[in-house]
């Protein structure tokens, strides 16, 4: 298939491995951010092939995975009304709270919509005058951008009745997080294509300077994944610490500005609870004051929420590369896809449900 | 004009049933109504039955490539030419809801009949039932089969051996992303086809050949993993897939890439895996890509020794084990 098979043909695979393997003078440690990254390495073994040279660290870049309990704890309060039908993606619906997840919510009896895209929404609302339609708004920079049209689509029809959940987060603040952590253990990054799309590639210049490493913008497909990788070694054999861009077939260094645009009019930076990692300044985002009767939060009295129980999922550690999913006491024993104890475990982007998935490791 | 739709009347035993029956579903089946109004009564051809039962709820009730009626006929149809059988007769089972527009029900029953002549089996007995407006989806189907074995064949999924080859019968996942792609108005274009059809001639034409087939099973829900995982479970064998070798449409593996799903999880309505003696296969693809259904037969991996378990070997020589999916499919949201 046409712009599938190139960046998959194995024998190229093999060539650029072994192209790293020649770069490495010593085994790296690389952190790739985001959690289709992490499911497309697991898929084609790439961490067999190179693990010899180099070690792959996943990192949180997965908007499901770092949802805070508290933000699935109001979707499912809100569930409980009769007038709300909330929307969300379908990754959203197996996450636990510490109210249950989405799905128990919807079996008890509350309206809980799958949906495509968050101007699935705004249909729903327009569909259905008389509910209060919300959206769970989850996702990094590259979702953002589709809820915040969402937002002035609904507000040029002056819909009322759809508000929306925010839960988006941006990942530089997160990726500062990390490397300011004392043990990390991450010597360079491969930042997420996709949403250098949206942002660009010079957000990450600011980085790359004030912790000396390198970052390299690297794509989705293994021939893309290998050569962020092979620029990322060859950066630390030479001892630099750049902004790279690896995915210029579809990533440019100055991102989308329409796409930005419609974010910043809509949304400004917030502080953010990342599940797993805290409370992270400026690392997500909120409606600004202008499209605040957008926010479900100021719509609905959604206190009550209880705070995360116990329980010996290691989460927070894998979703910072501090350990690996196979490193869980839980890890498929108590904790598989069918009964997951953690987000990583459910999402299609999770690192523990990509370690089950494709090297059924338990 | 209104348009002629199903009352609970028609469900109700008295003169609009029989009017439903006469007048609707016996001539659209080409059926008269049976002598004895409780119980086909049968002439056995003799040999060991294969009996089995299925019901259908897809919804939409009709979609590319085929529709609930036609769907019907080949799921219990396949499942008899599993275990080996000539597929004889089915029962048909309708739960319809009230307010189905009769030209719906006109058609699936077309369906029913075209794919059962297709197939070469009799409806031998049915029953009708209707429930209020909101308490079912239009049409709920059950159908019941019977076939008969032919001596000398035992198909069982614990009977696959370390050595054996997998052969598919055609392209994987395919109608379980032309229903998604239906149900979800994804407006794929052209639309993907369901892959229904009865894979009984295919099945007959192996075991006519004498090819000495281990195991057969149709990749429905779950898909080809969970029939091979089935197999792995049941045989206690290692099974190897080559990756390259997968068959899966261009069309399909796009719109699995676009939604984040794998061809492997996605149902067939039309394919089945065999398991035959390494020394055999090449005799059975052969056979099989002489039948219709089954022009795209390929091998598709080997029975290893080892822990049960579906391995992808990739081309790159990585080897990645391949688990049931959770559930319902998860699209992916960035």
């Amino acid at each position: 298939m046409k712009h599938l098979d190139e960046y998959r043909d194995p024998a190229l695979i093999l060539r650029q491995v072994e192209a790293i393997r020649g770069a490495c003078t010593r085994r790296w440690t690389l952190m790739e951010v985001c959690g289709g990254q992490t499911h497309a390495i697991l898929r084609h073994g790439l961490d067999e092939l190179l693990s010899d040279s180099v070690e792959l660290l996943h990192g949180p870049g997965c908007p499901v995975c770092v949802t805070p309990a508290e933000t699935l704890d109001q979707a499912v309060l809100l569930t409980r009304r009769p007038e709300v039908m909330l929307c969300t993606f379908g990754d959203m619906l197996r996450v636990p709270g510490a109210l249950g997840d989405l799905n128990a919510a919807r079996a008890a009896g509350g309206d809980v919509r799958v949906i495509y895209s968050p101007l699935d929404a705004v249909a729903l609302a327009r569909e259905h005058p008389k509910r209060e339609v919300v959206l769970l708004a989850v996702g990094f920079e590259t979702t953002a951008p589709a809820a915040a049209i969402a937002v002035l689509q609904a507000e040029a029809l002056g819909l009322t009745n759809l508000s929306l959940l925010v839960s988006h987060s941006l990942v530089p603040p997160a990726m500062e997080a990390l490397l300011t952590d004392p043990d990390s253990r991450i010597q360079g990054f491969l930042a997420a294509g996709h949403v250098c799309t949206v942002e660009g590639a010079a957000a990450y210049q600011a980085i790359a300077e004030r912790f000396h490493v390198p970052i390299v913008v690297t794509g989705f497909e293994p021939v893309d994944l290998l050569a962020g990788i092979h620029a990322c070694v060859e950066q630390l054999d030479r001892g630099e610490a750049r902004v790279e861009n690896r995915y210029g077939r579809v990533a440019r260094d100055d991102g989308n500005a329409a796409a930005q645009d419609a974010v910043w009019r809509v949304f400004q930076p917030v502080e953010r609870e990342w599940r797993g990692m805290g409370r992270l300044p400026a690392s997500g985002l909120g409606l600004r004051p202008e499209y605040a009767h957008f926010d479900a939060l100021k719509r609905f009295d959604l206190s009550g929420t209880a705070s995360e129980g116990d329980s010996p999922c290691i989460a927070g550690k894998v979703l910072r590369g501090l350990s690996r999913p196979t490193d869980c006491p839980a890890f498929g024993r108590e904790c598989t896809p069918d009964t997951p104890l953690g987000a990583p475990m459910v999402s299609s982007e999770g690192a523990c449900a990509a370690y089950l998935h494709y090297r059924g490791e338990t | 004009m209104t348009t002629e739709v199903v009352r609970l009347a028609h469900g109700g035993g008295g003169r609009l049933q029989a009017k439903l029956l006469d007048e609707v579903i016996l001539p659209a089946l080409g059926a008269r109504a049976l002598g004895a109004p409780d119980a086909a009564v049968l002439d056995t051809p003799g040999g060991r039955l294969a009996m089995t039962t299925d019901s259908f709820v897809v919804r939409p009730l009709f979609f590319p490539g085929g529709d609930i009626g036609r769907l019907a006929v080949h799921g219990t149809v396949n499942d008899l030419a599993m275990a080996g059988a000539h597929p004889l007769w089915l029962t048909l089972g309708l739960i319809l809801e009230e307010g189905l527009p009769l030209d719906d029900l006109r058609r699936v029953l077309a369906s029913v009949r075209a794919a059962a002549d297709e197939c070469g089996v009799r409806v031998v007995a049915g029953d009708t039932k209707v429930v209020e407006a909101g308490h079912g989806d239009e049409v709920y189907i059950n159908t019941s089969g019977v076939g008969v074995v032919p001596d000398g064949i035992c198909i069982d999924p614990a009977a696959v051996r370390p050595g054996d080859v997998l052969l598919a019968s055609g392209d994987l996942g395919r109608h379980g992303v032309a229903i998604l792609a239906a149900r979800e108005h994804l407006g794929l274009e052209p639309a993907i086809p369901s892959d229904s059809a009865s894979v009984a001639a295919a099945v007959a034409a192996l075991l006519e050949a004498g090819v000495p087939v281990h195991a057969l099973r149709d990749p429905t829900r779950g898909g080809a993993v969970a029939a091979l995982q089935e197999l792995a479970d049941a045989s206690g064998c290692r099974l190897v897939l080559d990756d390259a070798a997968i068959p899966v449409r261009d069309d399909v593996r796009g719109a699995c890439e676009i939604l984040g799903l794998d061809p492997l999880h996605s149902a067939c309505e039309g394919r089945f895996l065999a398991a035959v003696p390494a020394g055999d296969g090449d005799r059975a693809l052969a056979v099989l890509r002489s039948v219709p259904v089954a022009t795209g037969a390929v091998a598709i991996g080997r029975a290893e020794p080892g822990e049960p378990a579906v391995i992808r070997r990739l081309a790159t020589g990585v080897e990645r084990r391949v688990i049931l999916p959770a559930g319902e499919q998860l699209p992916r949201i960035c």
